[in-house]
């Protein structure tokens, strides 16, 4: 079996591992370090449950083997929420019904947390289609687009205020 | 749904990713983004027994303005290119296509240089390359650089004339002439999806009168393909839906249970016009 020793920064706290080199991100995780709010649903990229932030950038963690993130920082839904608090993006879908059975809401949290740092969407078109690498078979989407859409309508009004 | 057991090699320069490659005995595979390599092997679709990881790499992840275009290393992620100014700039064909590539997820992990090397016979990446006469640096240990033009490039679905002791270390993509214009239009059944067809188009000419044109169709056989009937026609006459009808003569895609041949024909025909007449003006319909 090849393994290897692996260290990271997970969710802002150093973390480590002796992990199987075959094993994806998503399986480390949740095995190795029990945290199974990160969802795996295909497990070939294609319906985004399990993405988390890899340095900052929203990335499938089916599709990365945890060996390639040695000394990054991972961050995963249960990071959102480390002081007891929910995030804002978190507090929005709540407010507005944004997840029903929520096995893919980890996943579209930490898109939309991604999304959100540098978005501008001119309409929702723009907002849908950066929705578009999340599947939820519940919702409709409508609730996750109404919560995304006052994130950015609410960022909007506090820069003209600021 | 998991993959199998392989020896994972982190290079961080091109000459130990050589070494390795050399030491691999054919059986190494190159692990760029992953963003296609690694969900064949979740499927042990693809089972390589050494995977070269180029990702601690330095020196692979740049977008460079040349005298004619623009140089793009390898392991460029997507995303990068997608929001340079340069690349809008010199070939905002590119940026263009890059949009339809999966997702923004999926483009901060996926590489131009994987994306290529993989080829994919409905990605974006390599009809757009073939669409602008673009080409691509290998290196190997024993032979050192050599260039490959697009038309040499692409063999086989997953298939290139890259050897399997070569890295392929630079994309280039020649900006199209001043006053050139451009066209992109695929079809997906679902946003992401690999297109069931689609086109790249550059024409270079004012107005009507078309000097030279380019069109590139993907997901339609097992490359990329220049339809040169198509690219006559154009400057023949100017015309999309005479470079539309050309299309569907000359193509014979095969059917799949997303698509027979003859609606991939179609569906090719439809979005070659609508691409064309976005270069050149028009009516899109």
């Amino acid at each position: 079996m090849n393994t290897r020793e692996l260290s990271l920064v997970l969710n802002g706290v150093p973390a480590r591992a002796v992990v199987e080199t075959r094993k994806t991100l998503a399986d480390v995780l949740r095995e190795d370090f029990g945290l199974v709010g990160t969802k795996l649903g295909c497990e070939h990229g294609v319906c985004g449950a399990c993405t988390v932030l890899v340095d900052g950038a929203a990335v499938r963690s089916c599709l990365l083997f945890a060996v390639q993130v040695e000394g990054l920082s991972v961050d995963t839904v249960e990071g959102l929420s480390a002081t007891g608090e929910l995030s804002e993006v978190q507090e929005a879908f709540r407010r507005h019904h944004a997840l029903q059975c929520g096995f893919c809401t980890p996943g579209l949290l930490m898109s939309v947390t991604e999304y959100l740092r540098d978005a501008d969407p001119a309409d929702d078109d723009e907002l849908r289609d950066a929705l578009s690498g999340n599947v939820c078979r519940c919702t409709g989407y409508q609730g996750i687009v109404d919560a995304v859409r006052q994130l950015v309508d609410d960022r909007r009004s506090a820069d003209a205020d600021g | 749904m998991k993959p199998a057991s392989f020896e994972h090699i982190p290079v961080t320069s091109v000459d130990e990713a050589l070494a390795a490659l050399d030491g691999g005995a054919g059986e190494a595979k190159v692990l760029a983004g992953g963003q296609s390599l690694v969900p064949m092997m979740n499927l042990r679709l693809a089972l390589p027994a050494t995977l070269v990881d180029l990702n601690p790499v330095t020196g692979l992840d740049y977008v460079e303005e040349t005298p004619d275009g623009i140089s793009i290393g390898a392991m460029t992620r997507q995303r990068t290119v997608e929001r340079s100014e340069v690349v809008m700039r010199r070939v905002p064909l590119l940026s263009a296509a890059l949009r339809h590539v999966g997702h923004f997820q999926i483009r901060n992990r996926g590489t131009v240089g994987g994306s290529i090397a993989h080829a994919d016979a409905a990605a974006e990446l390599p009809a757009v390359l073939l669409a602008t006469g673009g080409s691509v640096t290998v290196v190997s240990a024993a032979r050192g650089p050599r260039a490959i033009l697009a038309a040499d490039l692409f063999r086989g679905h997953f298939e290139t004339s890259i050897e399997p002791d070569e890295l392929l270390t630079e994309v280039h993509v020649p900006a199209p002439a001043n006053g050139a214009r451009w066209g992109f239009r695929e079809f997906a059944r679902r946003h992401g999806d690999y297109a069931l067809a689609g086109v790249a188009v550059v024409t270079t000419g004012a107005g009507a009168d078309i000097d030279e044109a380019a069109v590139s169709l993907f997901g339609v056989g097992t490359t990329p393909v220049r339809a040169a009937a198509a690219e006559r026609e154009i400057v023949a006459t100017g015309s999309p839906e005479a470079a539309a009808t050309a299309v569907v003569d000359e193509i014979e895609p095969t059917g799949h249970i997303h698509g027979s041949g003859d609606y991939r024909r179609y569906l090719a025909g439809r979005l070659t016009r609508r691409a064309v007449a976005e270069a050149i003006g028009g009516s899109p319909a």
